[in-house]
């Protein structure tokens, strides 16, 4: 399969090795990759921030980036809900719906498209770790993505999976809403980045960055152990190419 | 003071800095957490019961002047007298003067969330009638002077011992640390208020349109007291809180104990279909309900948001709600605290003033898989900020958001401006830029790649 990849704007400049990973992972498992350099952001702050008309504008763009792409996959459940789930909703009744809702159809989250789509759930990775998942909630409530990612890292040779106390409740990013509100978005770390430090857990591994960029964030501001790693990346340890 | 969004901002900012108080109230829902999952394995399926109570709501709101007109035929055939208040002063004017026509002088309340919005209890004083709250919490926020926290647990933020001082100052009462003797202060005092109260003012869980009767669900026995007690029994309900028939109420009631107080069921659910029947020895001689629209049928007329007339109050959104957990339910400054109260209270108190509650979510979505009846609350408060920024675009918002758009839509652009934050990233830190300092106060941000993404690729042999 001919796998166009989207890469979240913030991943490309903050966090390549995330999308390095992706492309690792999905590579090893037979698929050629394509990066398309047109692409940038998907709109998802301008939508949040309640102006839709400039979000459109983003969307109409993203829309016309992975026209003819086979398959649409992104290491971002909160960047890939917008594409799946509020492209269709900003675009409908336009001369854009039909488009939208055909993109909606083949792009994917990169856990659920290993597990799903592709129907595997040990890439080969190894890590002599234990780590513990963190559900963003884009990926668990607009895309009911849960188990999925929880597959692929019992797959992971050496690894101990544990769950949190907080395991579904959100860490506070919600996009501007962390530095909008900050105070609240840091109570809301607080009781995450509280409960992931007294589980033990070498890492917290989320299918989103963007969470990981607050928990992490969080948890080196106040000296936890605990590291952030995104699920590609650990999908990626011990990979031979 | 200043707007709402300013006292909202302060309140936050010092509630979300407590923490013992953000312990107490995660502590205080920890039961709720696990009674109510326990409650919900009972239901052979939970999320069907979801989609029933969804759409017994979902039949009578879609059909309200219809549903709400067979109610009242029913209503005023058992005895009843309905009234309709088009806002919170007519509904405020129609309670005053049915208590001035009972020659009244001791009101006795209980619990009615409603009665918060129309702001009756001032209302009341100022009129110079003595009211009292007969359920405890209520009664204890009374004394406190303070709004309910919760819609449903109107003083669970409020400690024991602050509730045994608070009546030893009020009552006269020796303090005590037991729950059961600070109940049994609140229900010594309360009893012979209902017997000296000439009036009874109760809310309505639900309207049964195929009977004329409304439902009240309560945990005290006080709201039987209430209504039954006093000569006049004057209840106050929004328009949507009314059902087609006792089917769908019997899909509603366990729906609203189960997932608004972890219950099986509330300790009492009354119908009352009437006043006092020749023959009949008690009950009230006179039962009025006022029926009050303040801005529902505003709600009703838009297609998107509509459902949120489907809300029962039974708080579950609250409980699960991290902000709620966070600022507790005073900071809101609203009568519906939480993500319902977010939705709506644009609505009906208006969304310049308001909007800023739809902004105070990370947009979870934790409510809305919470709430039985299925509002799409989350996605409400997308709708809301859309609506917003229609009605009054903000001139940095529209400014920061064109200017992002601007890079955004031109790759080459994009990747030089993420090339130079990249580099200058350690002295950005430093200058007090708006969202960045606010980022940096409370976390760090990793060290920025000498490479991006896209430029990685390049050179790796994709190029």
């Amino acid at each position: 399969m001919r796998i166009s990849l989207f890469i979240p704007c913030f991943v490309d400049q903050l966090a390549p090795q995330v999308g390095l990973a992706s492309v690792k992972v999905l590579k090893k498992l037979g698929h050629e990759i394509e990066f398309r350099s047109e692409q940038t952001c998907c709109g998802q702050p301008s939508f949040n921030s309640g102006q839709w008309d400039v979000a459109r504008e983003g969307a109409i763009r993203t829309l016309k980036v992975f026209r003819d792409a086979e398959v649409v996959v992104g290491p971002s459940g909160s960047c890939v809900a917008m594409i799946k789930k509020f492209y269709p909703e900003l675009l409908k009744n336009t001369s854009h719906a039909a488009e939208a809702d055909a993109l909606a159809q083949r792009t994917f989250e990169f856990s659920e498209f290993i597990v799903r789509k592709l129907g595997i759930t040990d890439v080969g990775a190894s890590l002599k770790k234990k780590v513990t998942y963190h559900d963003g909630c884009h990926a668990m409530r607009e895309l009911r993505i849960k188990e999925e990612p929880r597959q692929l890292l019992r797959a992971v040779r050496g690894l101990e999976l544990i769950e949190t106390e907080e395991s579904e409740s959100c860490c506070g990013f919600g996009g501007l809403f962390a530095v909008k509100f900050p105070m609240i978005s840091t109570a809301m770390v607080q009781v995450k980045g509280g409960a992931l430090a007294r589980t033990g857990a070498d890492y917290v591994v989320s299918s989103d960055p963007s969470c990981l960029l607050q928990i992490g964030g969080w948890l080196t501001r106040e000296g936890k152990p605990i590291r952030p790693m995104h699920i590609a990346e650990v999908l990626a340890e011990g990979l031979t190419q | 003071m200043s707007n709402a969004k300013d006292i909202f901002l302060k309140e936050a900012t010092t509630a979300s800095a407590d923490g013992p108080q953000r312990i107490f109230i995660n502590k205080a829902l920890g039961g709720y957490y696990a009674n109510r999952d326990i409650q919900k394995a009972r239901y052979r399926d939970w999320e069907k019961a979801r989609d029933a109570a969804s759409l017994a709501k979902w039949t009578a709101v879609n059909d309200l002047a219809n549903t709400l007109e067979t109610f009242v035929k029913k209503f005023e055939g058992n005895g009843g007298k309905v009234h309709w208040a088009r806002d919170a002063a007519e509904a405020r004017n129609i309670i005053l003067k049915l208590i001035a026509d009972a020659k009244a002088k001791a009101v006795v309340k209980s619990k009615c969330m409603t009665t918060e919005e129309i702001h009756l209890n001032d209302a009341l004083e100022k009129a110079g009638y003595s009211v009292v709250e007969s359920d405890l919490g209520e009664f204890i926020q009374q004394l406190r002077g303070e709004a309910p926290y919760h819609f449903v647990f109107p003083c669970m933020h409020v400690k024991r011992e602050e509730i045994s001082a608070l009546f030893t100052k009020h009552l006269g009462t020796a303090p005590t640390n037991s729950p059961e003797e600070l109940t049994m202060i609140a229900r010594r005092h309360l009893r012979q208020l209902y017997v000296d109260a000439d009036v009874g003012i109760t809310g309505a869980n639900f309207l049964i349109a195929e009977t004329g009767q409304i439902s009240i669900t309560e945990n005290e026995g006080n709201a039987r007291l209430t209504a039954a007690l006093p000569r006049v029994h004057i209840a106050l309900s929004g328009i949507e809180k009314v059902v087609k028939n006792l089917d769908d109420l019997s899909v509603l009631l366990p729906m609203l104990a189960t997932a608004g107080a972890g219950q099986p069921m509330t300790c009492y659910n009354t119908l009352y279909s009437g006043p006092q029947q020749p023959g009949e020895c008690d009950g009230p001689k006179e039962f009025h309900l006022v029926l009050l629209d303040n801005a529902r049928t505003q709600l009703l007329a838009d297609p998107e948001q509509r459902d949120a007339l489907h809300c029962i109050r039974c708080g579950a959104c609250l409980n699960v709600c991290p902000i709620f957990k966070n600022i507790g339910g005073l900071a809101y400054g609203t009568t519906y605290q939480g993500p319902i109260g977010s939705v709506i209270t644009p609505h009906l108190r208006g969304l310049e003033q308001w909007n800023h509650l739809s902004g105070a979510s990370s947009l979870c979505g934790a409510c809305t898989d919470a709430c039985p009846v299925r509002i799409d609350l989350h996605h409400h408060l997308l709708h809301n900020r859309r609506n917003a920024n229609q009605a009054s675009p903000n001139l940095f918002d529209r400014l920061f958001h064109r200017g992002f758009n601007f890079v955004i839509s031109r790759p080459r652009l994009f990747a030089f401006g993420g090339r130079v934050f990249r580099f200058t990233l350690p002295v950005l830190k430093k200058i007090p830029l708006p969202y960045l300092s606010a980022w940096l106060k409370t976390r760090d941000l990793p060290p920025a790649p000498a490479q991006s993404f896209r430029e990685q690729w390049k050179e790796s042999n994709h190029g």
